[in-house]
């Protein structure tokens, strides 16, 4: 098929999603512009170590390995094929009008675009714990990328708290490599987890998988507790304060901490590009809105992890059907969608389940001490908040110019999420009614020095 | 309260676990000669023989870096020319000058 269109399609991510777009517009005939962060395609669950590592894909991704081989070799072939213009290591800080302006190895870009097609993926999502800003404190996805793109455990006696599918397959991962763990903490109920299983048997391998790696973290797991705090002396931690399901008192010794609640959309550019949002309960956590196929607006289109948490294979689903559904609007021919809607549709069912069984820990954030730090960029405190709440009145946006929650360098991406608990407590209303954070370009810091050079 | 418990310490945070018979790559962290493997990124690098890579501004712990992906921003540390680096998503290069302070010619 040759291109019938002059259209010019921008994706912005190179995870399974922004691959799997890539891949339809290239069978459409279309030579997509693809931008991407990272140093080679794949993402970040499917991230791959930079050149001279040689641990081969089985020992990188266990059970994914062959999905892995097969997302990497796709990209890497198109991108010698020259059937995409690939830009790594380059990061989209702002969007307007039909203008990406992103930042490359190069200096500054700027990208015009008819079409977008947004595959900016998810994060960790945090909670607060009190005591998280210590150095040596770290997301389970960062515990992840340690090992598997650099081998390293970021610490020699290890606690993995948080809770959702990442604790479990962490931790896995880490004892095979030979790292020393200390205790696994899973703030879900195995209560929680009973009740979130029936609908998680829409992806019966993924279940039995779960059930064989827990069985193999065996007394290191710990399911219901309550995390306390993080002790911790200058060098960084130095034990895990918390209680079991019981309400008994535990102290944990350790020098590093992986902390993580399930994912976040990263939701940034979606934001800066117009998109509406609606709050999810089942996710707790604002979400773009789009239809099935992912078009979030005129000439938009949303796929992955950054509009919903399905994980790698939902997200190539999803990639290929924001990519159909711009093959659809220019009124060019494409593939059939109907299977794909169907195993998005079982994805999600999985991944809602999921959602119940190992929930965001609202009752927890929501009773933090006043002490705890918030804001890690610039070191707010709940106490700091939950004052602000009471002199500036209970919206996020309003606590964000007042005691400066999201106004630091990760642009609330860590704590906004727990703010709006805290707000919402505090003034005695619904989480979604604290208000969404405005996104703010550029949505990476930017080295001041390289966009005048460039200008 | 503080536990009392006091785990075993070695120089740096990390624990090589695989891949390591990468050549080496010599660097300077805050005018000290250190050794790296080609192929780390500069967090790996540094904290193989240090515990954090800068001070925060905002409070009186040190930072070591916290989500490995270029979101969290926790990881910025200074050269010795003025210029800043992202150390998660930046691999370290034979001879790179690095500091976990800003230089006397910051502003």
């Amino acid at each position: 098929m040759t291109a019938v269109s002059g259209e010019k399609v921008v994706i912005v991510g190179a995870g399974p999603a922004g691959i799997r777009a890539a891949e339809i517009l290239v069978q459409a005939g279309i030579r997509p512009v693809v931008i991407d962060e990272g140093l080679k395609g794949g993402g970040q669950i499917y991230r791959r170590p930079p050149e001279g590592f040689t641990r081969s894909p089985q020992q990188l991704y266990g059970s994914e390995a062959h999905k892995a081989v097969a997302l990497h070799s796709l990209f890497d072939r198109m991108v010698a094929a020259g059937v995409i213009d690939y830009h790594p290591q380059s990061s989209v800080l702002s969007t307007a009008g039909n203008l990406l302006q992103a930042l490359t190895p190069a200096g500054r870009k700027d990208f015009t675009y008819h079409r977008l097609i947004l595959a900016t993926g998810a994060m960790d999502r945090l909670a607060p714990v009190p005591g998280w800003q210590a150095p040596g404190v770290y997301s389970l996805g960062a515990t992840q990328i340690a090992l598997k793109a650099q081998g390293i455990a970021l610490g020699g006696q290890i606690v993995l708290a948080g809770s959702g599918p990442l604790l479990t397959l962490v931790a896995t991962q880490l004892l095979k490599a030979g790292a020393n763990i200390a205790a696994i903490l899973d703030t879900s109920s195995l209560h929680s987890q009973i009740c979130g299983l029936p609908g998680m048997l829409a992806r019966p391998g993924l279940v039995l998988r779960g059930f064989l790696m827990r069985a193999k973290l065996g007394r290191l797991y710990h399911a219901g507790v309550t995390l306390e705090r993080i002790e911790s002396d200058e060098r960084g931690p130095v034990a895990m304060h918390w209680r079991d399901a019981r309400g008994k008192s535990h102290v944990t010794a350790c020098d590093m901490v992986g902390l993580g609640w399930h994912l976040r959309a990263e939701t940034q550019l979606a934001g800066l590009a117009g998109c509406m949002f609606d709050y999810d309960e089942g996710w707790s956590q604002w979400l773009p809105r789009t239809d099935r196929m992912g078009r979030a607006g005129e000439r938009l289109y949303l796929a992955g992890d950054g509009l919903r948490i399905l994980g790698a294979d939902g997200a190539e689903v999803a990639g290929r059907l924001a990519a159909i559904a711009c093959l659809q609007d220019m009124g060019l021919p494409s593939p059939d969608a109907h299977s794909d809607l169907r195993r998005l549709d079982r994805f999600e069912r999985f991944a809602r389940s999921m959602a119940r069984a190992f929930p965001w820990p609202r009752a927890i954030v929501r009773a933090v001490p006043d002490e705890t730090v918030v804001c890690r960029c610039e070191g707010v405190t709940a106490g700091q908040l939950r004052e602000s709440v009471v002199y500036g009145g209970a919206e996020a946006n309003r606590v964000k110019s007042l005691a400066r929650v999201g106004m630091g360098r990760c642009q609330g991406r860590y704590c906004q999420l727990a703010g709006a608990e805290l707000i919402a407590e505090k003034a005695v209303i619904k989480t979604c009614d604290a208000g969404r954070l405005r996104e703010q370009a550029p949505v990476r810091p930017l080295p001041i020095g390289d966009w005048v050079r460039d200008a | 309260m503080t536990s009392g418990l006091q785990p075993a310490r070695s120089a740096g945070r990390i624990r090589r676990l695989a891949e390591t018979g990468r050549p080496q790559v010599r660097f300077r962290l805050d005018g000290v000669d250190c050794a790296a493997l080609a192929g780390d990124t500069v967090l790996t690098a540094v904290l193989v023989s240090a515990h954090a890579v800068r001070q925060s501004e905002f409070g009186p712990e040190k930072r070591a870096g916290f989500c490995l992906m270029g979101a969290c921003q926790d990881c910025w540390l200074w050269q010795e020319d003025g210029r800043r680096l992202r150390a998660c998503s930046t691999l370290i290069v034979e001879g790179m000058q690095l500091r976990t302070a800003p230089p006397e010619i910051w502003p």
